[in-house]
């Protein structure tokens, strides 16, 4: 085709260069939800994600070990030890320049030695190793403060998910959320497919008064928003007893899934070859045998597509969790929602909350990526008609 | 009882339950109550066969009925009660109490907003990567990283893009992209470039896009062709409106491009995005824009696809340019295509709500419906405020409900 096309190569090098760039713009911001789960709250709050992929240079201000902890060689009073150590900064800096006082902090390079008349001779390695020796005794409580120059390596940490994960913490554990939206989402997705199967079937194959206006309701009730079931189903839910808890959230998301996945079966159904299904009623099956032993195995597809769209929207959702699952104790809060108060609670603390955010987001990218096929399928059938 | 068990009971209980009854309500059909023997049999086999459909709609149609189609009736009447007395009929009082709320109406105009940027950007933006990937050799994988933030959730989302527009104070490292990129520029010849130029280009393109618009919705009138566009008598009018609407638009590109040219950035300073009024809609936006983008491009790819080869071929042997072939060939032939993917993001566009609830809460004026309908049921406790503005929502969608209806029956024919 390109070559009936005539393509200019140039065109193509732009096409290409233009897709990579859209690429880019499109990960970019979950790889720095990504990479910043990974790094520690120090590294987030002082520099941008990007930077944290490659050396850094960082300028510090770190302190000797203090005069108290100093030796005596000979005639020498004499304190060493590591910089980075002495401060818990990371211990793979490399030192580049540095100094001794705030306004010359480049004079001297790793291994050279400075000279700070009463306050001693400082000899520094690019390591961090330091040794401070003094002709008369140290005095003071604090060390001596150095300026350094350090190229940082690129750090990374699997602290956050072990804070988020199994810390048990009341505000920050994503434990419980994270098994209770999976109690959420199973049966919320199984039970519509095995109601809304037998209805597509019978508005496919079954003959009817009224059928067409049933698929027309159906359609029409694909688009309902379902705000407007908010306040009456919550008053039902509490008027019967359910209450707010999980069988309420169950029942909710079953009957706000039931229009799309009646739709999208009964349009595949309507698909399969008439034959098979003619031969078999010829044969003596019954309807319910039909569909039990033909129609559903050769619906897998479709079956699929729908199971992938109704977990992936509730696993996200958070309106009908909101109101109908969580009660003023929140212990059946879902991972959406503790997001959403992480984000009012700690809204500065991004590396609790980019780990969070990626514990939620990672099971429907495995999904994702795991069944895409099928998602383009039901995505398809669901929309191009 | 542990949830996880309670769930695995309710899988149980609720498969099990599906298929016993469908299983036992057929045997008792078939055995007992028209058996297909003694002397009525073929009278019983044809009434055993009216019955069973219903059998087998009877759980769905329920369920339909009571979660969906009950509920808008009952929002229909609690928005005229009031719950404060005891759910007496109040008439058009929530109403008339809504309108007369300045939050409602800028929850009104930013849908509005929101109906206009959301669809038209990420039709746009899908429309250019399925035509880019198609025929590329790693097309594929290009389209399904662009595809991906389809599952992400809105929430995630949101944390998401809060880090792009992250704020340090000034002086520190900026920690959000947004600003560290805002903060590159000085004001210079890349600031103009970038910030002035190529703004101002884009929205040139939408105002000529509208011109064009305005054009073609007028010309039968203008040259008194009204009798070739359908000459329904809805036509004219509905011309009129959407030449209102293009006519509208434009104005708003041709301020815009003024007010870009004249206004005065504040280079150097940091700038908390999410609270700069007007504007910071858009950076929500550009949220639900980053999500849309995969749909759009996943079902325009395939429209692109099913495009037959030898139009484009003619076209090319009649010596038509890419362009040419894109916007005179291709477009016009998935028009249907792109219609419904517009209508379909309308409708999220309409339900807009862990978006704004995340990352603003309607506050700094980005309220929307869906969210002033929430603040309204369970922090103002004003369920009939609040049935009221889901109603307008309801009413919002009901043009996308009657179209959609209209061309399923028309498809069934």
């Amino acid at each position: 085709m390109s070559s009936i096309a005539g393509k200019k190569s140039g065109l193509t090098w732009a096409v290409h260069l233009s897709v990579v760039a859209l690429v880019l713009l499109w990960l970019f911001p979950t790889v720095g939800l990504f990479v910043s789960s990974f790094r520690t709250a120090d590294q987030i709050s002082t520099s941008g994600w990007w930077k944290s992929l490659f050396t850094q240079e960082q300028n510090l201000v770190l302190r000797t070990a203090a005069p108290d902890t100093q030796r005596q060689e000979g005639a020498l009073y004499v304190i060493d030890g590591n910089l980075f150590a002495d401060n818990d900064a990371s211990t793979d800096a490399t030192i580049s320049v540095w100094g001794t006082s705030s306004r010359a902090i480049s004079d001297y390079q790793p291994g050279d030695t400075a000279d700070m008349g009463d306050d001693g001779r400082l000899t520094l390695q690019a390591n961090g190793d330091y040794r401070l020796e003094n002709d008369a005794e140290f005095s003071g409580r604090r060390g001596e403060r150095v300026f350094v120059t350090a190229q940082t390596p690129p750090q990374f940490t699997l602290a956050n998910y072990e804070q988020v994960l199994f810390s048990g913490s009341t505000t920050d554990s994503m434990a419980r959320a994270f098994f209770n939206t999976l109690t959420v989402t199973i049966p919320a997705t199984i039970i519509p497919i095995v109601v809304a199967a037998f209805a597509a079937y019978a508005l496919a194959w079954m003959r009817f008064p009224g059928r067409a206006l049933l698929i027309a309701a159906v359609v029409a009730l694909l688009v309902v928003p379902l705000q407007l079931a908010l306040i009456p189903l919550l008053r039902l839910h509490l008027g019967i007893g359910i209450g707010k808890g999980y069988l309420g959230v169950w029942l909710a998301h079953t009957g706000f899934g039931l229009p799309l996945a009646v739709y999208l079966l009964r349009n595949y159904m309507v698909g399969l070859p008439r034959d098979i299904i003619e031969n078999a009623k010829v044969d003596g099956a019954t309807d319910f045998q039909i569909f039990t032993r033909i129609i559903l195995p050769l619906s897998f597809p479709a079956l699929a597509s729908f199971a992938i769209f109704q977990f992936l929207w509730t696993w996200n959702d958070l309106l009908v969790a909101k109101v109908f699952l969580i009660d003023a104790t929140g212990e059946t809060t879902v991972m959406t929602n503790q997001i959403v108060e992480l984000l009012g609670t700690r809204g500065g603390n991004w590396e609790i909350l980019a780990t969070a955010a990626f514990v939620s987001i990672a099971v429907p990218l495995i999904v994702f990526f795991a069944m895409q096929r099928y998602l383009v399928r039901g995505l398809l059938a669901g929309s191009v008609k | 009882m542990h949830p996880a068990v309670q769930g695995l009971i309710t899988i149980i209980v609720g498969v099990g339950g599906c298929v016993g009854y469908f299983y036992l309500s057929n045997q008792f059909l078939d055995k007992v109550l028209f058996p297909a023997r003694g002397p009525n049999a073929g009278r019983n086999i044809t009434r055993a066969n009216q019955i069973r459909p219903w059998l087998f709609l009877f759980p769905a149609v329920f369920a339909l009925g009571l979660y969906l189609a009950y509920p808008v009736f009952e929002t229909l009447r609690l928005s005229f009660t009031d719950r404060s007395a005891g759910g007496a009929f109040v008439g058009l009082d929530n109403y008339s109490q809504m309108v007369s709320e300045p939050k409602f109406w800028e929850a009104m105009k930013n849908n509005m907003l929101w109906l206009i940027v959301v669809p038209a950007a990420s039709t746009a933006f899908g429309l250019l990567v399925a035509q880019l990937t198609d025929r590329i050799s790693w097309g594929n994988i290009a389209k399904s990283l662009i595809f991906m933030p389809m599952a992400i959730s809105f929430v995630g989302a949101s944390v998401i893009f809060k880090l792009v527009y992250d704020t340090r104070p000034a002086g520190q490292d900026q920690i959000g992209v947004l600003n560290a990129m805002w903060l590159s520029f000085d004001g210079g010849a890349w600031a103009v470039l970038f910030l002035r130029l190529m703004p101002s280009a884009i929205l040139a393109a939408f105002a000529a896009f509208m011109l064009y618009g305005i054009y073609v919705s007028l010309r039968p009138l203008l040259w008194g062709e009204a009798e070739r566009g359908g000459g329904s008598w809805w036509a004219v009018p509905l011309r009129f409106v959407v030449a209102l609407g293009s006519a509208w638009l434009l104005w708003l590109s041709a301020n815009s491009i003024l007010s870009l040219f004249t206004a005065a950035l504040p280079y150097g300073e940091p700038q908390t995005w999410l609270t700069i009024p007007f504007w910071n809609n858009f950076f929500l936006m550009v949220v639900l824009i980053w999500i849309q983008t995969g749909f759009a491009m996943v079902i325009l790819s395939a429209a692109l696809r099913g495009i037959p080869e030898e139009t484009i071929e003619a076209a090319i042997i009649d010596g038509a340019n890419p362009f040419d072939i894109f916007f005179k060939i291709k477009i016009p032939q998935i028009m249907g295509t792109i219609v419904v993917v517009w209508t379909t993001i309308t409708l999220v566009v309409l339900k807009i709500f862990d978006i704004v609830f995340a990352m603003t809460n309607g506050q700094w004026e980005t309220q929307v419906l869906a969210n002033y309908m929430y603040d309204k049921l369970f922090r103002a406790n004003d369920w009939g405020v609040g049935s009221a503005s889901a109603i307008v929502i309801m009413l919002l969608v009901t043009p996308i409900l009657i179209w959609n209806v209209y061309n399923a029956r028309k498809e069934m024919r």
